[in-house]
């Protein structure tokens, strides 16, 4: 296990070094790219001086709001649907063609009734979120054990009961598969609507740079955005790990 | 069967029932500024789709939709096969793989169009990027999901590398592979279609930029209600196709 870390390791520090060596020997130019140590530098020139913190908080924020609003309603309306198994059958084309949708075509929509704010882009942030813990959550509810919802009969548990502390608990490692998936496609929807559209932000920052060709802004944000997404990734597939550790799956 | 096929189809009359209904309803809320009403839309696409001027734009997007899913499923059941059959590389990379797909793709568009420059390159690897992850890690779930018994069988019958891919790992493995192609062409079209809205002067993708651009709102809902149907209609085939795969295996 600690050697094919160390090979990991190697792959990466290779891939890079690589790519520094192109850069340095002028294969990649100046302008398309600039070496990785430089855009570690201008990261941390950008971090330290804090002029771009208010694009990077509203991202963040955004983010967190799409987010966390879409695993609540996704696992809410997971948690309806399986109760009523025909509703759940109607809709299941609907689940299962949702992402083959270009749900950015809504965003002018969106514009249009939700404003010019933020509240667009959240919204856009949570439309591609949802779908997925949904169904993630529908995925983990359909393998409770019956003996587990016997038992909760016996103890005579209340539905809103049962969901709490029998068959949501037990759904965790699920729920987190897609709140997983939530993070990153939370994280497109509102980027790709600051690319499109808006006032401000690291998607909006990322594409003002691209066309001023300011290397030096463009390509540390969206490296910082990679790293955010991939650590928010790790933490979670880690309490993922564990949770299905400790009943012995993994 | 067809009991289920009578029932799957009455699911989809009473979803495209209910979200038409939805849809006007929204309408009739958010009035004309925002958006058209059903029939409005319906009445527009066909005007749409019968001029000439929209031909191009759609023929554009399908040949880079096309080159950009064929290099999405063969590089992606190349790495997948290599990856699963491999182990020590397989548990090398997949985390990484895992990682890349977790990460927000459409940040790296200002960097595929330095790289590849405008046009329709740009658009094909950016499609392409989209798709090839989820075909190449579900190639390696399904790889890895095999019995051991039946590779086990094709050395004892003294068959090659090639041959046990060929005629034992790719037959016990198409159902799970075609899933992540399904998933695949859902994501491909995704990143095809995003590549044209921001980098490119044909296409639906730039059509719709472009509306958006002009608050046309017509063309807006036609194009976006054109996408949402070819979109639906191949994944509700490719979804079909995909059950009947795993319920043999």
């Amino acid at each position: 296990m600690r050697r094919i870390a160390l090979y990991r390791l190697l792959v990466i520090v290779g891939v890079t070094l690589l790519l520094e060596a192109l850069c340095l020997l002028k294969v990649i130019d100046r302008i398309t790219m600039p070496p990785p140590h430089q855009i570690l530098r201008d990261l941390a020139t950008i971090l330290m001086s804090g002029k771009l913190n208010a694009a990077i908080a509203k991202t963040m924020t955004n983010a967190l709001i799409a987010v966390s609003l879409a695993i609540v309603v996704g696992v809410l309306t997971a948690t309806l649907l399986h109760g009523y198994r025909s509703v759940r059958e109607t809709l299941d084309p609907l689940f299962a063609t949702y992402y083959a949708v270009p749900i950015f075509a809504f965003y002018p929509l969106l514009i249009v009734l939700l404003g010019l704010g933020d509240a667009p882009q959240i919204m856009i942030g949570f439309m591609l979120g949802v779908v997925a813990v949904v169904v993630n959550t529908l995925n983990g509810l359909d393998r409770v054990p019956a003996v587990l919802k016997k038992t909760a009969r016996i103890q005579r548990m209340g539905t809103i009961e049962t969901a709490l502390k029998v068959t949501l608990p037990y759904a965790a490692p699920y729920v987190l598969t897609g709140a997983k998936l939530a993070v990153a496609y939370s994280l497109i929807g509102i980027i790709g609507a600051e690319f499109i559209m808006s006032r401000g932000g690291m998607g909006y920052e990322i594409s003002f740079a691209y066309n001023n060709f300011d290397n030096a802004t463009m390509y540390p944000l969206i490296l910082l955005i990679l790293l955010v997404s991939i650590a928010v990734n790790g933490a979670l597939s880690r309490w993922e790990k564990v949770l299905l550790k400790r009943r012995g799956l993994a | 069967m067809s009991a289920d096929t009578l029932r799957s189809a009455r699911n989809t009359l009473v979803l495209v029932a209910g979200l038409l209904l939805a849809w006007q309803c929204l309408y009739w809320f958010a009035g004309d500024v925002a958006m058209r009403s059903p029939l409005q839309t319906f009445l527009f696409t066909a005007r749409l789709v019968t001029s000439d001027a929209f031909w191009p734009h759609l023929s554009e997007t399908l040949r880079a939709f096309a080159a950009a899913l064929a290099i999405a499923i063969s590089v992606g059941l190349v790495t997948g096969f290599w990856l699963g059959f491999h182990r020590p590389s397989g548990d090398v990379f997949e985390p990484m793989l895992v990682a890349l797909y977790s990460i927000p793709k459409i940040t790296l568009y200002p960097i595929v169009l330095l790289a590849f420059g405008l046009g329709m390159p740009a658009k094909i690897a950016f499609g392409a990027i989209h798709g090839i992850i989820p075909v190449a890690i579900f190639t390696i779930n399904a790889l890895r999901n095999i019995k051991p018994i039946l590779v086990k069988t094709g050395r004892v019958l003294d068959l090659g590398t090639f041959d046990i891919a060929r005629s034992i790992l790719f037959p016990a493995a198409v159902p799970e592979i075609f899933t992540g192609i399904r998933i695949g062409f859902a994501l491909t079209l995704i990143g095809t279609l995003l590549g044209e809205m921001f980098a490119a002067q044909r296409g639906l993708g730039y059509l719709l930029m472009n509306a958006i651009g002009l608050h046309n709102i017509d063309l807006i809902m036609a194009v976006t209600l054109l996408l949402v149907m070819f979109a639906a209609t191949v994944s509700g085939i490719l979804l079909a196709i995909d059950r009947r795969l795993h319920r043999r295996a």
